[in-house]
């Protein structure tokens, strides 16, 4: 228990960590350092991309599987770290990029 | 012949509905065929008829079963929540929560997917993958192409005995036509039956020269008259001026009398600017500079003697090789001369003696070339020996920039009239090379091998990109410069000004340095022995001179001895050791005969 705890927060201590959120296999935000709404927007969206991503993976090579998933965007970086029961979202600020 | 059928019915019937009938067919009229019409027709052949191939196609149109469609959206609400919790109600929800929290899967899996994370954090904070580096400026739009030049035309002199081109001018207005001047440099070697013909070429028609000029001497240098671009002003090699007008013909328009002319070749004209546009100057290795007007030209108006010591003695004077006039400073002009020392003088000065302003001096051979920079006229270049060199009117004592020492003599130089900081030269070895001093100092942008006898003149077009050369043989070669040596690049003017001014700031540093220890040895020998020295001064010079012969004999001596041990050696042919003894003895014979001639002139100069 006490691990998860020095995890979670060496994670949200990290330079450029935004939010950290801990979503189970059902959509539900367990943990999370954003606010409701952002948390439930998030969990909501994110489950269903992931949940696609790792059908795809899947799909093209049945033993393969998805590890990580990262979403780009002008202003932020979004980390998925996808497990078997739990999602873990992680919201992080990149540095600023142009392209 | 008519077709007639009669349709009867009776009044009574009108008006009745119609009752149709079957009946047989009747023949109503047989009209045999008349072969005699076939006559009036002629038979076709062949005959022209169009037909369609193509696949038959038939449109049809159907109905399909409509696709229904809906546009619904989604609202999202917390879910996923099993049945007995209230997503509303905090405390179930965290209640529910810390149960999750507590299963061992969960810590398990976070912990797993932790280290995962961090590692990505990691990675991310490490290196911006996406980071722009120079945003801030703005695209080269210039292509980076190395620099090239490619000839364009070739004039060769269509004489047979071929004599070299040793001044280029081009035609002023719009630069269509080159005249070039031949003439032999060797001292009384011209062969005999040598032309004395010098070409104007049309840059069109490199077959024929567009029109002749005879002179009765061989012309060393031409000029076009910028103001007037049908005359033209020439030096010739007895020393006489001579000007042609191109609408009068190929025969001398004017010519200076012999008596007050050079007594040497003349190396160097130009047209000064003044109102009337016929003034010109002229200058040769007898030492003077005269100045002409062509409406008079029998009599130079005005002479002065390149005496630097100003005791205008014509026998100290310096043989003047190359002349340089900038019209934007009219009342300046240079002299280079043959013993390696630049004279800068001003033509309006009260008495003649003034007139020779201050001497630089740094070179060791001729002056072959002198030309003000078109865009910083303080800063001049100058070729002679076996270098380039680059000089500020402020720093006297030594030139500011200067080029290694090449493997051949140079002959002429030339600076681009577009950019400031770039010049050509052309070297005995028939290369020219391009120096850009903005891109590369030590070695030159371009060098190009251009023909495999010496070039001897050069001259570049105003816009920049054309340049012309001449060479032993007389032929003339035109090369055009890539785009990236003739168009100004951004900037250039500033960083050539300054690099200007910091070569001569550094040389003024040195300079000031150098007059610095000069005065101090000069303060502690003057402290010691002064009557000594006075005493030695008469004999010393003789003295030196014995020295140095005996120094100069000592050396030649025991090279020829090393040269003799080395001869000597056991070689693998028994023959010839004793031919090269032989050999070498000869040699060493021939080289101390010449070199003992060379000696004696060294002492009577």
């Amino acid at each position: 228990m006490a691990e998860v705890e020095e995890t979670l927060k060496r994670i949200q201590s990290h330079k450029g960590v935004i939010g950290t959120m801990v979503v189970n296999a059902e959509g539900i935000p367990i943990r999370t350092t954003l606010d409701n709404s952002t948390t439930v927007q998030y969990a909501g969206l994110l489950h269903q991309l992931t949940m696609k991503a790792r059908s795809t993976v899947r799909d093209i090579d049945p033993q393969n599987d998805l590890t990580f998933l990262r979403i780009r965007s002008k202003k932020h970086e979004i980390m998925v770290a996808p497990g078997t029961l739990a999602f873990h979202f992680l919201v992080k600020s990149s540095f600023c990029f142009t392209r | 012949m008519e077709i007639v059928y009669v349709y009867v019915k009776k009044r009574s019937e009108f008006g009745k509905q119609c009752n149709f009938s079957d009946r047989q067919a009747e023949l109503n009229i047989d009209i045999a065929p008349n072969p005699a019409l076939a006559e009036q027709f002629v038979e076709r052949n062949p005959v022209d008829t169009g037909i369609q191939c193509s696949v038959s196609m038939s449109e049809h149109e159907a109905n399909t079963e409509r696709f229904e469609m809906e546009t619904r959206g989604v609202n999202h609400v917390e879910g996923g929540w099993p049945k007995d919790v209230n997503p509303l109600e905090l405390e179930q929800t965290i209640r529910f929560r810390k149960k999750v929290e507590k299963d061992e899967n969960y810590i398990n899996t976070i912990m797993q997917l932790g280290s995962i994370m961090e590692h990505c954090i990691k990675q991310n904070n490490a290196i911006d993958i996406y980071e722009e580096y120079f945003h801030d400026e703005e695209a080269v739009e210039v292509t980076e192409e190395a620099p090239s030049a490619k000839t364009i035309n070739v004039f060769r002199d269509p004489q047979e005995i071929k004599r070299a081109a040793t001044h280029l001018s081009w035609h002023p207005d719009g630069n269509r036509k080159l005249a070039v001047a031949y003439s032999c440099l060797d001292f009384q070697r011209a062969p005999v039956g040598m032309s004395n013909d010098s070409y104007i070429w049309d840059l069109e028609n490199p077959n024929k020269p567009e029109l002749t000029l005879k002179p009765s001497s061989p012309l060393v240098t031409l000029e076009y008259n910028p103001k007037d671009s049908h005359v033209l002003l020439g030096g010739c090699y007895n020393g006489q001026i001579a000007c042609w007008d191109t609408r009068k013909g190929s025969l001398v328009a004017d010519l200076s009398t012999i008596e007050f002319s050079h007594r040497d070749p003349v190396y160097g004209t130009i047209w000064l600017q003044s109102k009337t546009g016929t003034e010109c100057f002229s200058a040769s290795t007898d030492g003077q500079v005269m100045w002409w007007d062509i409406r008079k030209i029998s009599e130079p108006t005005e002479v002065v003697i390149m005496d630097i010591t100003r005791k205008e003695q014509l026998e100290n004077a310096l043989g003047a090789i190359s002349l340089e006039f900038e019209s934007t400073l009219p009342t300046k002009f240079m002299v280079g001369t043959e013993q390696g020392i630049i004279i800068s003088c001003n033509r309006k000065a009260k008495t003649p003696a003034e007139k020779i302003v201050c001497t630089f001096s740094g070179h060791h051979g001729p002056i072959y070339a002198l030309q003000r920079n078109p865009f910083y006229p303080k800063n001049f270049l100058t070729v002679g020996d076996w270098t380039a060199r680059i000089w500020s009117e402020d720093s006297r004592e030594s030139s500011i920039m200067w080029t290694k020492y090449h493997m051949a003599y140079l002959t002429d130089a030339a600076w681009s009239p577009v950019r400031p900081a770039v010049f050509f030269t052309t070297k005995m070895d028939g290369t020219l090379d391009i120096w850009d001093f903005v891109f590369k100092q030590c070695d030159p942008a371009l060098s190009l091998k251009v023909c495999d006898e010496a070039l001897f003149c050069l001259r570049a077009q105003d816009n920049g990109c054309l340049i012309a050369c001449g060479s032993q043989l007389g032929t003339t070669t035109l090369l055009e410069v890539s785009s990236g040596l003739s168009t100004l690049q951004r900037n250039e003017r500033n960083i050539a000004s300054s690099m200007f001014e910091r070569e001569t700031r550094r040389e003024k540093i040195l300079e000031a340095r150098h007059r610095e220890m000069r005065l101090k040895e000069k303060g502690k020998v003057e402290g010691r022995d002064e009557e000594q020295r006075d005493e030695g001064l008469p004999t010393d010079l003789e003295a030196l001179v014995n020295k140095a012969e005996e120094e100069f004999f000592d050396i030649i001596f025991a090279e020829l001895k090393k040269q003799e041990a080395d001869a000597i050696k056991p070689k693998p042919m028994p023959q010839q050791p004793s031919s090269e003894e032989g050999q070498v003895a000869q040699e060493g014979e021939d080289a101390t005969g010449e070199r003992g001639g060379d000696e004696e002139e060294e002492d009577l100069a």
